[in-house]
């Protein structure tokens, strides 16, 4: 059956747009939460009320931010058997598992306490309320590890094989899913991102209030904190954003070759290309300001191994192409007849490469009959976006060594009691607010956009993974989300901004209404 | 340490149990919901009953993603033609999962009557949306549904959203709102200031009647009105999951595995008696009642699994493509590892829930609502 290119489109747009959608508000959860747990910490350390009342105001903020987490959070687990039926069916044996995991150990343990974390200051004592404060903040962080461990596997496919006779990739070792290098790196990586986007939000809402005179010894407390956690957040995304890249370069070659534009193997130490302007049509990059040896560095951790080129990976991939043809063959023989021994050893010898005789599924309906032009043309579709990837991972990393340079500002300013001496810096701080989530988007657009033509790196093509629903339907999934993403976006907006406007003074937080409680 | 055919079985009554549970603790969420505007007369009264929930109902929903979770690691072929399959009534559910956390949130954060109105017509439609399709979707099961696999395993179906509305489907969607709303009419009961709960057990009372009635005649017609399916031939239970290996006989009757296995009757029996049981608590306004809903929920869904035994998912247009509970599972490394993580976790999970449904005990009264500031 030959797949519906229209579908494809669309089923991977919608799946762009809600997971970037999403992964508007998990970061924010990610970070503000422990900055939440960091709060109540040192109230319950020191009894002084503020530092509770200072939890109870960040924890409007982080409640509404919440709801809309757990909102788009729900479409993205309907979305893989809804859109994505072939790849459900082909891979869930093992990318259902840390799912199922994460629901279990995590979803389960911050959806149950976050009840209790906002209706609950009453009924319990101050030590169970930061410990339910705590585990919430666990259970956000452990789910952020299951998903990315999902999510790596579909970067670097460890631990599982193909089976001919249920046409799916089962599960061979479990430890090579869990403890999958590319999660850990992407796990600490990423959270650590959260933790930058949650000391962010509260770094700049505080300085605003300290712009407006407003809240002061509220705000200078609230940005202390921010400017410690975030510090040590920034420098921890960078630094295990340099460990992602290199088990990038050893996973995913090509990925690593669109980042940094380099169309042609170069001889070791490879330079990094800082700015440029590459051009797709003639596999150049014009205008390269290069730094001799970084690449190397980066992607090799040493000076004498070569990173490969575009050009060599699409030769490469032209002979996994043929290997893969081979496994094609032999797993319809063994179809046929489940005992041919000769089948099963070239799939043995030659599984690995399955994959890539899938590739041809878009252009010819038996990948056996595919002429040479055809297969030239599924090598050449291996190459990801180039411009798109070389830019958004300039701009990210910019970014991350911008927010180091941010963080330690604030830091040695709220050591030195200086926050709002400088009405320039508050701005700044102010200003700056956007910039992690730009940061975080487009990580996920190197990591998702970067890996394609494939949903699986190697395994699976992501136009095979599409389900069989018309292209009518998606249509109006798509324009249902659209209209209540919009719709949805307007409100929180708008509460958030309310809430910010009114601060801990206007809502009658701190200073408290009635006399506090001393103790 | 289980062979195939127990590790398939265990994962078949895994995840009914993780339906009823869902069923259970997220379903009185959504009959509360559904009742919002029938038993809260005014915004006070819609708060009390929301603050009955609120503290929970995240928790309890998480049973359905779980659910969720565990048909795509244990079912994974279940997971992919049922969502993609079922496209729009799945969207629709979407919708209302999407809808009901902001509107939990959202409502009290302004004070304009107006804007509390409107994220009440959400939660009320939403919990509606949600009761009717559920039981649209297992009514449609017994039906058979219209896809086909080819030879690699790709599913291919024919039919849209309207196909889904037989009469029989639409009694089912009937059967599974009336239990729903019932049940959330007990929790109503339980939790809600006095004035409130006085009208619930009305509501209870009618609804349970009502949900009797539907119940007794979705059995009778499914006897008497609609084709069982059986695996033709001596079933393999520890093959490769490929539901294309086996054949499939339609014609025979939904009730043949109650006749094979007589120890199935007991859920159906469960639910007509926790029925009469709702009855005859649920005016005590105690935990009574809501025990005997929760009975009645869990017998109706397990009843609506015993019967389809072993079918997963029915398929009319090419029944050897139907799934079942020997061809549609994971790997055996997979239903293991999935296992031991349920057993190592689920208990910590009910441990932590039990906790907070105590600290969050004990009934919503006006009074309460007037002092608090809108929840959270």
């Amino acid at each position: 059956m030959m797949i519906d290119a229209e579908v494809v489109t669309l089923s991977r747009l919608q799946f762009a747009l809600t997971a970037l959608y999403h992964f508007l508000f998990v970061p924010l959860t990610l970070g503000l939460v422990w900055i939440l747990a960091i709060m109540e910490s040192v109230y319950v350390m020191t009894g002084r009320e503020v530092w509770k009342r200072m939890v109870q105001y960040w924890g409007v903020l982080f409640g509404i931010n919440f709801a809309m987490g757990v909102a788009t959070g729900v479409t993205m687990e309907f979305q893989f058997g809804m859109n994505w039926a072939y790849y459900s069916h082909y891979v869930g044996d093992v990318f259902g598992t840390p799912l199922a995991i994460e629901g279990l150990m995590a979803f389960f343990l911050e959806a149950t306490l976050v009840g209790v974390f906002f209706m609950g200051w009453e009924r319990i004592s101050r030590v169970q309320h930061l410990l339910v404060t705590w585990f919430l903040a666990l259970g956000t962080s452990l789910s952020a590890l299951w998903i990315l461990v999902a999510n790596a596997w579909m970067q670097h496919p460890a631990g599982a094989a193909f089976d001919p006779q249920t046409m799916r990739m089962e599960v061979t070792s479990f430890a090579e899913v869990f403890f999958n290098p590319v999660a850990q790196d992407k796990f600490v990586h990423t959270v650590s991102a959260g933790y930058v986007l949650g000391s962010m939000f509260v770094l700049s809402i505080s300085a605003w209030f300290l712009l407006r005179g407003r809240n002061v010894d509220f705000a200078k407390r609230s940005m202390t904190v921010a400017a410690s956690f975030g510090l040590a957040a920034a420098l921890s995304v960078v630094v295990l954003g340099d460990a992602s890249g290199y088990s990038v370069s050893l996973n995913q070659k090509m990925k690593m070759a669109a980042i940094e534009a380099m169309w042609h193997t170069e001889p070791a130490p490879a330079a990094f290309t800082v700015v440029g302007i590459p051009d797709t049509r003639a596999r150049t990059t014009h205008a390269a300001i290069k730094l001799p040896w970084v690449l190397g560095l980066i992607g090799t951790h040493s000076i004498d191994q070569t990173i490969p080129g575009i050009a060599e990976l699409v030769e490469d991939a032209k002979a996994r192409i043929g290997q893969g043809l081979k496994a094609y063959d032999a797993m319809l023989a063994l179809r046929r007849n489940p005992d041919d021994a000769q089948a099963k050893a070239v799939l043995a010898a030659n599984g690995q490469d399955l994959g890539y005789a899938l590739l041809l599924k878009r252009y010819a309906d038996d990948p056996r009959q595919a002429t040479p032009a055809q297969i030239q043309q599924a090598a050449d579709s291996t190459i990801p976006n180039v411009p798109v990837l070389f830019w958004a991972f300039r701009i990210m990393v910019g970014c991350g060594f911008y927010f180091i340079a941010l963080f330690a500002l604030s830091f040695w300013k709220a050591s030195k009691r200086r926050l709002d001496t400088q009405r320039g810096y508050l701005r700044l701080a102010l200003w700056s607010l956007p910039l992690p989530w730009i940061a975080a988007e487009l990580g996920w657009i190197v990591a998702e956009y970067g890996r394609q033509p494939w949903a699986i790196e190697g395994v699976l093509p992501t136009a095979l993974g599409v389900s069989s629903v018309s292209a009518g339907q998606v249509w109006s999934s798509l324009g249902g989300f659209v209209l209540f993403y919009t719709a949805l976006a307007v409100v929180d907006a708008l509460l958030m901004l309310k809430f910010v406007r009114k601060g801990p003074d206007g809502l009658g937080i701190w200073p408290p209404a009635q006399p506090a409680d001393a103790h | 340490m289980f062979d195939y055919t127990t590790l398939r079985l265990v994962w078949w009554a895994l995840l009914g149990t993780l339906l009823v549970a869902f069923a259970i603790m997220d379903g009185f969420d959504f009959g509360v919901a559904g009742l919002l505007k029938l038993l809260g007369r005014d915004n006070e009264e819609r708060q009390v009953l929301l603050e009955g929930i609120e503290p929970t109902w995240e928790g309890n929903q998480v049973w359905f993603i779980l659910a969720g979770g565990a048909t795509f690691a244990a079912w994974p072929v279940l997971y992919a033609v049922s969502f993609s399959g079922l496209y729009l009534a799945m969207f629709l559910v979407l919708l209302a999962f999407i809808l009901r956390p902001v509107g939990f949130n959202f409502r009290g954060k302004l004070r304009d009557p107006r804007w509390a109105s409107l994220w009440d017509w959400v939660l009320v439609l939403s919990g509606v949306v949600v009761m009717l399709v559920a039981g649209v979707a297992f009514g449609n099961l017994f039906l058979g549904l219209p896809f086909r696999f080819d030879g690699d395993l790709r599913m291919s179906w024919q039919g849209g959203f309207l196909d889904l509305l037989h009469p029989y489907a639409l009694l089912c969607g009937l059967v599974s709102l009336s239990m729903l709303l019932a049940h959330g009419a007990c929790w109503a009961a339980l939790k809600a200031d006095h004035a409130i709960a006085a009208r619930a057990v009305r509501i209870a009372r009618w609804a349970t009647l009502a949900f009797a009635v539907l119940y007794v005649l979705a059995g009778i017609w499914l006897a008497w009105g609609i084709p069982g399916y059986a695996v033709a031939g001596p079933a393999v239970t520890d093959g490769a999951s490929n539901p294309l290996y086996k054949q499939v006989a339609v014609g025979g009757s939904w009730f043949a595995g109650y006749l094979q296995y007589p120890g199935f009757w007991i859920a159906p029996l469960a639910a007509l008696l926790a029925a009469v049981a709702v009855q005859a608590l649920v005016g005590r306004r105690g935990v009574g009642g809501f025990v005997a809903s929760s009975v009645m929920v869990g017998g109706t869904i397990a009843s609506a699994g015993f019967a389809l035994f072993p079918f997963l998912l029915p398929s009319r247009l090419d029944p050897r493509s139907s799934l079942t509970v020997w061809d549609a599972s994971s790997s055996r490394g997979t239903l293991e590892l999935m296992l031991g993580a349920t057993v190592v976790f689920l208990p910590i999970v009910i441990l932590y829930t039990g906790w907070v449904y105590r600290v969050m005990r004990g009934r919503v009264t006006l009074a309460d609502v007037r002092k608090s500031h809108g929840g959270y």
